[in-house]
């Protein structure tokens, strides 16, 4: 039992550490972000240089073949620096997926995306579905040379700029059963596919999709037909992962800056950090960012490990890290005043990332009732 | 990266197993499960039987009589006595004086007093605050006055748990009345049955009698009687800090127990023909203890694992005590609302026992976690002083 990172670990957290601290400049992300840019195209291609983007991709598809601990590592740093760059979904989900696909779709694919080229994006959810992932009402009729596609996505992460998309649709069953679900790649620019985009309030550039007959060639197909749940549930965990990643370096981020504005900001002729209502509560910070921390870990860890104890522990997990992150984000806004609420400070946008990373496949309600409904009677989840 | 445990580490969880699950009296394990404190000599019991087996004192060195384990062992212990229903060990002596005399003792003190600890032959207790020095400890006014070979010690202690059960208290007195707060504070080990002690039991909302009122008029203790050096006397529960860790894991793995009790009354009680635990709203806030007892198990992992590997672990044992105090007095108090009616028979009225009242009892007990052992907003200026520079 151990929670050390290894020696490459070790470098690689000090590399994104000190990537972060050289280009995440508050002021040129605020200015990128008011021209419209969804993230900074440079800082995409020097992250391909410097190999991240090639993480998690298997070996024999080009890439370093690291695991979740690697993955955490970049996706904190993401969120300690407030990084747009669509890392988690095109080189943490898409990859999981595109190991399943056709030899030649993983060639065409695979070098491109870890050299930060082609964008793929999972539109994981549907009106209809809200937060369930196996709720689909997508259909995929099987037609002469591939498939045709219809139905709608309510999200899909950095949706916005991806050149392709991954479509999980019903192949067989009813609209809520785990099985018949498929998974099939369909271009940006396909005939029939409209792409809604849309800059959430943590400035991501998502998008929702309408697809009305969308028609994809046979090697299109990623899996076996019909049998596409565990897959999506595989990479999607991946994603969920990730992102309380990011969430807990946006956390520690916002918490040690709320702890300097406490240490130097004056009123009543002493610094803020003097009066104790206002320890005390920077204290319960701290104890949820332990906590998320802490659940951040165990929920790494059990990407390796067995299925029930994985979903039980990424929604624990996925629950936990949006409460305590919510707590600390509107509390950061909440100590610092007038200051916190402007656009001005990264403060008021640390929340509102925070609060999108809660949103993002399942929010901690959601998945406590997911958690609720994984434990048996008598049962005790820890 | 991992959880995983090492060969030598997954036959000692099974020894340990197998020991709780043949060693744990049938009667300690639905009051334990409750989070009741068990009573007086049923504490002996459980000491003695741990004794038999070299598992008196898992904290300390084997030189002193203790098991010598690991953080990482001492974890999986704990959390094995908790799935077995098993007691936390009485305290005060294994942890709160034993580990400062065997670093700040002599070698005659050692002798005398280690031992019987471990055997749980001998039974401490804490003579620490007084009427007005509760939080604010170092403001304490009890004197000890050197009188030849002797210290003769007068004052007031307050909370003394357990006095009423103990042959020796261990006290801080003040042997210099000029120097400025914890400067003139010293450490005495006493027998309770000195001349000048009085007792007077205080019984709190638990209607249990764990703590008491000590009075000490003139007691004349042996210059033996002194731990360390005069004056020092403050300075030597530093090495309690560093141990705060093996207890806080002990102490939270047993919310795992109050949790399994709350789930099996919601479980078994069938209202309109559906379990309580069918109702959403049921579900939903036991899935909330159950993913904050995780992310505490998680810290206390973390901790151990820490300590384990010589890494500092910061503020999270304080941390770790708020988190845990709130969580037993939540869950408990849930526990009792599942129950609804059933909780009211808290005692029975006649020769027949009321087991369905022990939740009841434990959560009202569970008030007191809060506030003793340095309450939670005590606990909160310690982090905000010492981890967060305010």
């Amino acid at each position: 039992m151990n929670f050390d990172l290894s020696e490459e670990q070790r470098l690689l957290k000090d590399s994104v550490r000190r990537y972060g601290a050289d280009h995440g400049d508050f002021t040129a992300w605020r200015a990128r972000v008011e021209r419209g840019e969804a993230f900074d195209a440079a800082s995409w291609r020097r992250m391909a240089d410097l190999g991240w983007l090639a993480l998690t991709t298997p070996e024999e598809d080009g890439g370093l073949g690291g695991g979740p601990v690697d993955t955490m590592v970049v996706a904190e740093a993401f969120g300690r620096y407030l990084m747009l760059e669509p890392y988690i979904s095109a080189c943490v989900i898409a990859p999981v997926l595109l190991a399943a696909a056709t030899d030649e779709v993983r060639a065409r694919f695979m070098p491109s995306l870890v050299e930060g080229g082609v964008l793929v994006s999972l539109a994981d959810a549907e009106p209809g579905g809200r937060f369930d992932i196996h709720r689909i009402a997508t259909r995929a009729e099987v037609v002469e040379g591939g498939y045709r596609l219809t139905g709608e996505k309510s999200h899909a992460l950095d949706g916005a700029s991806a050149d392709w998309f991954i479509v999980p649709a019903r192949t067989a069953g009813a609209d809520d059963s785990e099985g018949g679900i498929s998974l099939f790649l369909a271009p940006a620019k396909a005939e029939g596919l409209t792409v809604a985009r849309s800059r959430a309030m943590d400035n991501r550039h998502n998008a929702s999709l309408k697809l009305d007959g969308v028609l994809v060639s046979g090697e299109s197909l990623i899996g076996r037909l019909g049998d596409g749940f565990g897959l999506l549930r595989q990479a999607v965990d991946h994603g969920v992962v990730a992102r309380l990643a990011e969430a807990v370096g946006a956390m520690d981020a916002v918490h040690e800056m709320t702890l300097e504005y406490l240490k130097t900001r004056k009123q009543f002729g002493q610094t803020l950090g003097s009066f104790q209502a206002l320890q005390h509560r920077a204290v319960d910070m701290a104890i949820a960012c332990e906590e998320a921390r802490s659940m951040m870990y165990l929920a790494t860890i059990a990407l390796s490990g067995d299925a029930a104890e994985r979903k039980k522990v990424i929604s624990a997990a996925k629950a936990r890290v949006g409460q305590t992150s919510l707590y600390v984000g509107r509390q950061a806004v909440q100590l610092h005043g007038g200051v916190g609420f402007t656009e001005e400070l990264a403060v008021a946008h640390y929340l509102k990332r925070l609060i999108m990373i809660d949103m993002a496949f399942g929010n901690a309600d959601h998945h406590r009732a997911e958690l609720a409904a994984s434990l048996e009677p008598g049962a005790v989840a820890a | 990266m991992n959880l995983d445990l090492t060969p030598e580490q997954l036959a000692f969880r099974e020894e340990a197993r197998a020991f709780f699950t043949e060693n744990t009296p049938e009667s300690f394990k639905s009051r334990v499960r409750a989070g009741m404190r068990l009573e007086p000599e049923e504490f002996t019991q459980w000491q003695r039987l741990l004794y038999a087996r070299g598992w008196g004192a898992p904290s300390w060195p084997k030189e002193y009589g203790g098991a010598g384990w690991d953080p990482t062992q001492l974890y999986i212990f704990e959390t094995e006595a908790s799935r077995a229903d098993a007691p936390v060990q009485f305290h005060q002596g294994l942890e709160l004086i034993g580990p400062i005399i065997f670093t700040f003792g002599s070698e005659a003190q050692k002798a005398k007093y280690l031992p019987a600890i471990v055997s749980g032959d001998d039974w401490w207790c804490q003579g620490y605050s007084e009427p007005n020095a509760g939080s604010d400890l170092a403001s304490l006014s009890t004197r000890a006055v050197r009188d030849g070979d002797d210290y003769v010690i007068s004052g007031q202690k307050a909370w003394t748990s357990y006095a009423h059960v103990a042959n020796r208290m261990f006290l801080l007195a003040r042997t210099d009345p000029d120097a400025r707060k914890q400067a003139g504070i010293s450490l005495f080990l006493i027998d309770i049955d000195t001349p000048g002690v009085t007792i007077r039991p205080v019984i709190t909302m638990d209607e249990v009698h764990h703590t008491n009122e000590v009075f000490l008029d003139d007691v004349r203790a042996p210059a033996s009687a002194l731990l360390g050096e005069e004056g020092k006397g403050w300075s030597y529960g530093k090495v309690l800090l560093d141990r705060e860790r093996g207890v806080t894991a002990a102490t939270t793995t047993r919310l795992a127990q109050q949790l399994r009790g709350a789930r099996q009354v919601a479980a078994e009680t069938i209202v309109g023909g559906a379990r309580l635990l069918d109702d959403p709203r049921v579900a939903d806030r036991l899935a909330q203890f159950e993913l904050e007892v995780m992310a505490l198990e998680a810290m206390v992992m973390r901790t151990m694992a820490e300590a384990t590997s010589g890494q500092d672990s910061g503020p999270r044992a304080s941390m770790i005590k708020i988190r845990w105090s709130e969580l037993l007095q939540q869950i408990t108090e849930y526990w009792v609302e599942l129950q609804g009616y059933g909780a009211m028979a808290f005692a029975p009225l006649g020769p027949f026992e009321t087991p369905e009242a022990w939740p009841a009892k434990g959560m009202v007990y569970s008030r007191v976690t809060s506030i003793y052992g340095g309450s939670n907003e005590i606990q909160r200026n310690i982090i905000a002083r010492r981890a967060l520079g305010l």
